[in-house]
């Protein structure tokens, strides 16, 4: 069966529209567990044509990648799949044995997962992935196979695909490996490609690349199926969005009526919680943040100090690896916080920003150069003389539930991080707990409940009531927003902000998300291998970057981030 | 045989190399990463060299913390009667076991037999404990690396089959791996031996020399060995069901058998390879107690002998041994880690 | 025109609970299952038979009745009886306390070896530690019941060189575990917050490494002292252990052991029953381990 989108016959038939690939008529998708049964997908419908791109757009929860991993067979196991219609070129999805599914997977749809250092088998080398597929549909002899991988690599870009073949996951560089995994779903020519969050792990630079490369399979005809919560990259390939939210599809139209005027609540929600430079100064979510009468700080000199609040200078750290190289992570790099502004570090991994934030903080020692926090001797400083002023800096994590104690509940948390020489009675903490959490908007309920029982919200909520919990002037946040929904970091990002104007906070904010950085941030460091390659406004440095890598970075964003003209601003 | 608890094992970090990561430019690597290699060959041969010392070390001490006057124990134990000695009895010993020098030189004299394979001599009998273990050990040996091998299979096909299936699959899993793991190998040997041997009468009772005389002492040793290993496997093992790579390789049509076999068993063994290096001590110690039960020839007479009579150089002289080759194994199953795991190799 | 979202459509969810990355979970007690029930009430038999025997023996565990003697497991002699006469069920019943004594001061002995070697290794000065650390790996490279043998054979066979002989032999194994914990603990997330916050060192250790560290050790104790048992009664079985007419169920093994072609029961019942009480105490540890790992004091 050819799988070019130039079919002839199609074209005849259908005067040059494309054939259609996949029919998807009301699916629902059920999980039973302990005897009752929970819908997860409610009534899913669409088609694909070859060479056409359905995007899948959702928060975690919403269904979209058990939709995608229906599509396969994949659903899981307790799951009960119905559907009006669910046709793959024209084979009846719904009867299929094992057998079926095993004939079908790979040679007619080919599946490509996010993050390929888990996606391919990280103990074989990548051609043997690649080379599996092949193999399994009885596709050719050794050497035939041997020779089709390397042209599968070739055709996906990668450079002397000779050695690249016979390294392992881990031995490649993130773009390279990714579109490893892309040539191993694409190793039979297969008509549609689901990709589910093909991006998500990458860094900036690489998702354009591994964006083009599946622009690329759309022009060459392939059937693309998109699942992702980014909505810059739906908004680069996607000829068609739908949104689902809870397992319903809440809007579904052409991508650019979507995202330009979108008709439901919850879309317009989602696009309007994108921060972005065009989102500056104004909320982000559809929840006001509350305002709280915040107790005055005690005056103390720290609280008076004029200066500039963190003073880094000629930072240096090495670390060195088992085969015994030494790796520079973080070399000299200076930078000066000033009071009531917002820093932002921005990079790629492997930059050296989050290495830089443990050296403010003196949670790692410097090989080089020295932080001065409120004019004083910071880190060379031995821990003990430390200690009395670390009340002045505070961090927060991205992810919050490795530090908090797994035995202690959310009021003994934030009890702990009350000074005792601050407020020596009781019942003063007691208050001061009520009070941190009315900044950050949680009720008293939660304080009885274990970490574990919160949302990833709550929880960084929580550890933000902890990071302002001994009145600082300084908090670092390192990818404090990261790891959450887009909803969820909106509402997050606004509660930054609030708490900033209201108690005069000075951030640290590391980050990889340039949306993020140029919503929040004053002042922007850019490092990559351990060296800051530009700073400035934050205005100078996404309208005028000078440095290469900084363009290439803001090139790479998409301009539902930096622009949103949106019919309406109403949420 | 019960080994201790399998909550200690720590898998290997899972490479957390960023996103950048390496990319992979032979040449100047290449030459660093030889090196690397061997200096890290040249550390695990000090730290083996540094235990067996200390095993020496703990035997020498051994040997000193006999109660009472050291010839007149000797004495003793080969009369095996406790009575006085003159003096030109115990100066004869004295003179012949070196009892009189300092410690120090008695210790350096060890250290110095000890590296020429000289373990010292028995106290009973009259001959050096290389002899008298000598004869015994390589049938303990044939023993244990059976009982281990058998292990191993059991354990494979045991969790590859119930690994990561229905619940109530899972539950009997665990459940008889809890069980076999606790079975002491004396009861099993003789519920094996009753049932097997002198009940349906498969398998000789006593000795029998050649496969059929080994396979039912070696699955005493091998069925709580396998249930121990099985659980750290299984836990490994479903773990590495809920990866991604995983259903990569079903989305290219491969069948849940071959996905299994191919891809996860790969990833599940490796805290079993770790297991089987402390596993060669403890079969060891285990079969020491089979071997009794079936009447095999092998060191277990010989160590409970030298028990019973305070033979103090043939059972630390056992043990120095049985220690060496445990630390043989540990090296060994480095190699063998890196080769099913090359990740370790370059990290 | 494809049927998109239906007339009901589910109002916007309130701002945390339901669009969150990593989901909640719900503190619910895991059900009692019936195993661990089950091995609570084995423990518990025990637990009577070491403290009131004569409650639950059928016979005098040291009665002589050679009229009687090598009689199968039946209903007169639920366990049967050995050359004596005397009735199996009830020396088992009165030998427990012998036997449960010997492997909880052999758990006792392990693990507080365990608890100062892996601390030190843990905790002290680079010099201490690694010293320590070097002495647990060579203490290591014995296997358990070769050490206890060496032991033995230095002290002589008795209830307190099983003792002494099962604890130490099995100290070096516990001793990495708890060294493990210690140092996971050390290394983890709340502890550098901790750091953060401006707590001294030695508030971080009493507040967060200690519990954290001690807490999977619960667990491990119902293992160790099922497996102390087990140990114990090995070198019982060499006849290496307590001397009969003790009714400590080493001493029934070894007696047991020049009857298996014609009296099994003498030994396999023993051994039946130290089965049983190890298999309990490993149930009711892992139950507790998985407790802990739920969330659950």
């Amino acid at each position: 069966m050819t799988t070019t989108a130039l079919n002839p016959a199609a074209q005849t038939d259908e005067a040059s529209r494309p054939p259609t690939r996949l029919r998807v008529t009301n699916l629902r998708v059920g999980f039973t567990k302990g005897g009752h049964e929970r819908r997860v997908v409610h009534g899913l419908s669409f088609e694909l044509a070859a060479g056409e791109c359905v995007a899948i757009v959702g928060e975690s929860g919403s269904g979209k990648s058990v939709s995608a991993r229906t599509l396969v067979g994949l659903t899981g196991a307790g799951a009960t799949v119905e559907a009006d219609e669910l046709s793959l070129d024209g084979e009846d999805l719904r009867s299929f044995t094992d057998r079926d599914w095993r004939r079908v997977r790979g040679s007619k749809v080919g599946f490509v997962l996010q993050d390929a250092l888990v996606s391919l088998d990280p103990l074989r080398p990548v051609g043997k992935e690649i080379g599996e597929a092949l193999r399994l549909h009885g596709w050719g002899d050794r050497s035939s196979r041997r020779a089709k991988v390397l042209e599968l690599l070739d055709s996906v870009g990668v450079p002397s695909p000779a050695n690249r073949a016979r390294q392992r996951p881990d031995e490649l560089s993130g773009g390279l490996r990714q579109r490893a995994l892309i040539a191993s779903a694409l190793a039979l020519d297969p008509g549609v490609v689901v990709a589910d969050e093909p991006t998500t792990a990458l860094d900036v630079t690489v998702q354009a690349q591994v964006l083009d490369l599946l622009e690329e399979t759309k022009r060459r005809g392939k059937a693309i199926i998109l699942i992702s919560h980014d909505l810059s990259v739906v908004a680069r390939l996607a000829d068609r969005i739908l949104v689902m939210q809870g397992g319903h599809i809440v809007e579904d139209g052409p991508a650019q009526q979507v995202l330009t005027a979108p008709r439901h609540e919850y879309t317009r929600s989602l696009i309007a919680a994108v921060p972005g430079t065009h989102t500056r100064g104004r909320l982000l979510g559809s929840q006001v943040p509350p305002v709280v009468s915040v107790p005055p700080r005690p005056a103390t000199p720290e609280a008076e100090y004029a200066g500039p609040l963190l003073e880094a200078t000629d930072l240096v750290k090495r670390f060195r690896s088992p085969d015994g190289s030494v790796h520079t992570a973080v070399d000299q790099v200076s930078f000066t916080l000033e009071r009531g502004e917002t820093l932002g570090v921005v990079g790629e991994s492997g930059s050296g920003k989050s290495t830089t934030a443990r050296i403010a903080l003196a949670l790692t020692e410097a090989d080089g150069g020295s932080v001065r926090l409120l004019g004083q001797e910071w880190t060379s400083l031995p821990e003990r003389r430390r200690r009395r002023l670390r009340r002045e800096i505070s961090v927060v994590y991205q992810d919050p539930l490795s530090s908090f104690d797994p035995r202690w509940d959310v009021q003994r948390i934030l009890e702990d991080a009350i000074s005792s020489t601050d407020l020596p009675s009781r019942a003063a903490r007691r208050e001061r707990v009520a009070e941190l959490l009315a900044l950050v908007g949680l009720t008293p309920a939660v304080l009885g409940r274990s970490p574990l029982t919160l949302s990833g919200g709550q929880r960084q909520r929580v550890a933000i009531a902890r990071a302002l919990a001994p009145w600082p002037s300084v908090v670092v946040l390192d990818e404090a927003v990261s790891s959450l929904d887009v909803s969820m970091q909106a509402q997050i990002l606004d509660l930054l902000v609030t708490l900033q104007a209201e108690l005069g906070l000075s951030y640290l904010f590391i980050s990889h998300d340039l949306g993020v950085i140029s919503h929040l941030a004053d002042r922007v460091l850019v490092m990559k291998d351990g060296v800051v390659v530009e700073r400035g406004t934050v205005d100078d440095i996404f309208a005028r970057p000078q440095h290469d890598y900084t363009r290439e970075l803001i090139g790479a964003l998409h301009p539902i981030t930096t622009s949103h003209p949106l019919t309406t601003t109403e949420g | 045989m019960t080994p201790t608890s399998s909550t200690e094992l720590t898998l290997p970090a899972v490479a957390a190399a960023s996103a950048g990561g390496a990319p992979g430019v032979a040449g100047d690597g290449g030459g660093r990463r030889t090196l690397a290699v061997g200096r890290r060959i040249v550390s695990k041969l000090l730290a083996a060299v540094l235990v067996l010392w200390g095993a020496a070390t703990a035997a020498f001490a051994a040997q000193l913390a006999l109660p009472g006057d050291r010839a007149t124990v000797i004495l003793n134990v080969r009369a095996g009667q406790a009575i006085q000695r003159t003096p030109e009895e115990l100066a004869a010993i004295n003179e012949q076991y070196g009892l009189t020098n300092p410690v120090v030189v008695q210790y350096l004299n060890y250290l110095g037999g000890l590296a020429r394979g000289d373990l010292g001599a028995s106290y009973q009998q009259y001959r050096p404990v290389w002899d008298v273990i000598g004869e015994q050990i390589g049938a303990t040996f044939a023993l244990t690396f059976t009982g281990i091998g058998l292990a191993w299979v059991l354990m494979v096909l045991w969790v590859t089959l119930t690994a990561g299936r229905r619940p109530q699959v899972r539950a009997l899993g665990t459940f008889v791996e809890t069980v076999t793991a606790g079975l002491p190998p004396y009861w099993l040997g003789i519920v094996l031996l009753l049932v097997f041997a002198l009940g349906l009468g498969w398998f000789p009772v006593i000795g029998g020399s050649g496969l059929q005389g080994l396979l039912l002492p070696a699955l005493t040793l091998a069925i709580p060995l396998a249930g121990f290993m099985g659980q750290a496997t299984r836990s490994a093992f479903e773990t590495a069901l809920t990866q991604p790579f995983v259903i990569s390789a079903r989305m290219r049509g491969m069948g849940d058998l071959a996905v299994r076999l191919r891809h996860v068993l790969r990833h599940a063994v490796l805290p079993a390879v770790t297991l089987s290096g402390w596993a060669l001590g403890a079969t060891i110690s285990g079969a020491v107690v089979v071997e009794t039960i079936f009447t095999r020839p092998g060191i277990g007479k010989v160590l409970v002998a030298a028990v019973n009579s305070q033979d103090l150089p043939v059972v630390t002289g056992i043990v120095v041994v049985i220690a060496a080759a445990y630390v043989a194994a540990n090296l060994l199953v480095d190699v063998a880690y890196t080769v099913i795991d090359p990740r370790l190799r370059t990290s | 025109m494809t049927a998109t979202a239906p007339s009901t459509t589910p109002p916007v969810p309130p701002s945390d609970t339901a669009t969150s990355t990593t989901p909640p979970r719900t503190r619910r007690v895991p059900r009692l299952r019936w195993s661990v029930a089950l091995a609570v009430g084995v423990l518990a038999f025990f637990a009577l038979a070491a403290i009131a025997p004569g409650l639950l023996a059928t016979h005098a565990p040291t009665a002589l009745d050679l009229t009687s003697s090598l009689r199968p497991p039946g209903v007169d002699h639920w366990f049967g009886t050995d050359e004596s006469g005397r009735d199996l069920y009830s020396r088992v019943v009165f030998g427990t306390r012998e036997s449960l004594s010997i492997g909880l001061g052999a758990a006792a002995v392990s693990l507080g070896l365990a608890l100062v070697l892996g601390s030190l290794a843990a905790l002290a000065g680079r010099f201490v530690s690694g010293s320590v650390n070097r002495l647990v790996e060579i203490l290591f490279a014995f296997p358990t019941l070769l050490f206890a043998l060496l032991l033995v054979a230095i002290l002589g066979p008795s209830a307190t060189t099983q003792i002494i002989a099962v604890g130490v032999g099995s100290a070096p194994g516990y001793a990495r575990i708890v060294r493990g914990q210690i140092l996971a603990a050390r290394q983890s997330g709340y502890v550098e917050a901790a750091t953060a916050l401006g707590h001294p060192r030695g508030l971080i250790l009493r507040q967060h490494i200690i519990p954290n560290a001690v807490r999977p050790l619960v667990a491990i104790f119902t293992l160790c002292v099922g497996q102390s048992i087990v140990w114990a009664s090995s070198l019982s079985f060499l006849g290496l252990g307590v001397a009969p007419p003790s009714s400590e169920w080493g001493a029934l093994l070894d007696a047991g052991r020049s009857y298996v072609t014609h009296a099994p029961w003498l030994i396999v019942i023993p051994g039946l029953v130290i089965v049983v009480l190890a298999l309990a105490a490993t149930t009711i540890g892992k139950d507790i381990q998985a407790r802990l790992e739920s969330g659950d004091e």
